[in-house]
């Protein structure tokens, strides 16, 4: 009996580390267990500095996917941004993509805009309207040496 | 009867050199045993798979090693968070960023803390006690009794040791963070008035899946160290200088615990380097 005790406080132990385990990298470390449960669109900016793999989408404030891969196009090196969304959000093909800055100094996330068109734009398909990021020192810049018009 | 000229001039030549002898002689004996050790895990690692793994053995352990540290493992973790989130907010506060606090608890506690302060938490109630039974069991001579016996004292007495090692660190690493991050919730949301939704949404934004297998990596390297360290001090008692018997026992638990705790330490930091 007394083993059987050993053996069984073991296994909750052992079970306790797995669930913690599990916490941290499947909730907290974004592991995806089970393929997601998202489709897949791309979107090509000018200029994505200071965006990050995994960053959010959002959409009218709401979030409804994540940045899924950052790589450049080698044919006109521009930024191609894999956008991972929920399957149940639906965009037009002329939807607009762009980047934003979370507060002043915030993380960059990537806001969509609808569109006003009737075709839905296909997963795997290619958001062509975007805007690049707003480079906050590059402003300034232009301000203190008279770029501004 | 004058002495030879030759014998002379070798004294003063030995007399000259005295200080080098005595820096190659701890070289080698450092090196001897660094080499010792190298192979002492080696052996032991094999022998967890070689014969087969002796299960009964190794639940044991994990049950000494694992279960039993569980507690104080959870309590510093919990008082390390608060402590995190105390600190955390009286810095935050000043720049007006006290929703970034999720954030500086559960990456320094996921990237650094869970990981050592596990480690050096079961190096104290675990590893010494590793060093100080084996230590007891050699000077007793159960060790050579189980070699006589056709027992392998490296697969019955340091395998599974090694093996319960490998298994609860990492478990209790990960214990340790998500207690953590509650404590860090405790002080920061129930104390001092966080949001606990910001607290919370925020961890979820910046932990990525590196920061979390770095620090798995760091206890899983902090479990053979540790394991290997206190069970080469322990089984080698035997073999040590400047102390027989009850007291090479008491040398070898002081020198484990001591060694675990500075090797964790210089790990850790060649391990952030290398991870970052």
């Amino acid at each position: 009996m007394k083993k059987y005790a050993m053996e069984t406080s073991v296994g909750v132990f052992v079970l306790a580390g797995l669930l913690c385990v599990a916490y941290l990298t499947v909730k907290l470390g974004k592991l995806e267990v089970v393929g997601g449960d998202g489709y897949q669109v791309t979107a090509k900016f000018k200029d994505v500095t200071g965006l990050k793999n995994g960053a959010y989408v959002e959409m009218a404030g709401v979030r409804i996917g994540r940045v899924s891969g950052i790589r450049l196009d080698p044919k006109d090196h521009a930024a191609l941004v894999g956008l991972t969304l929920d399957k149940d959000v639906r965009l037009t093909d002329d939807a607009i993509a762009s980047i934003k800055t979370s507060g002043l100094i915030g993380d960059k996330f990537v806001k969509i805009s609808p569109g006003g068109s009737d075709d839905a734009l296909a997963p795997g398909g290619m958001i062509v309207e975007t805007e690049s990021s707003v480079d906050l020192g590059d402003l300034i810049g232009k301000y203190v040496f008279g770029g501004v018009k | 009867m004058p002495r030879p000229k030759a014998t002379m001039t070798q004294t003063a030549l030995s007399l000259l050199l005295s200080p080098a002898t005595a820096v190659g002689r701890v070289t080698l004996r450092f090196v001897a045993e660094l080499g010792g050790l190298f192979l002492f895990t080696l052996q032991g690692l094999w022998r967890i798979f070689v014969p087969a793994p002796s299960w009964p053995k190794i639940v044991q352990q994990v049950y000494f090693i694992g279960v039993k540290s569980i507690f104080v493992i959870a309590l510093i973790g919990l008082f390390t968070g608060m402590v995190l989130g105390l600190q955390g907010y009286y810095t935050l506060v000043k720049f007006g960023s006290e929703g970034l606090l999720g954030a500086a608890v559960a990456l320094s506690i996921i990237r650094e803390l869970g990981p050592v302060l596990t480690a050096i938490m079961i190096t104290g109630r675990a590893g010494s006690s590793m060093a100080a039974e084996l230590g007891i069991m050699r000077i007793s001579e159960q060790i050579d009794a189980l070699s006589t016996m056709d027992i392998n004292p490296m697969r019955f007495l340091v395998a599974p040791r090694l093996a319960a090692s490998l298994i609860c660190f990492p478990l209790l690493t990960a214990i340790f963070d998500v207690v953590g991050i509650l404590g860090g919730y405790l002080s920061g949301c129930v104390l001092l008035g966080i949001n606990p939704g910001v607290y919370f949404d925020r961890i979820d934004a910046t932990v990525e899946l590196a920061d979390v297998t770095g620090g798995f990596i760091k206890s899983v390297v902090f479990a053979l160290l540790v394991a290997a360290i206190c069970c080469y001090e322990g089984y080698f008692t035997h073999a040590r200088q400047g102390g027989f018997g009850a007291k090479g026992v008491s040398l070898a638990t002081t020198s484990a615990v001591v060694l675990s705790c500075v090797v964790i330490l210089v790990a850790d930091y060649v391990l952030t380097s290398f991870l970052l």
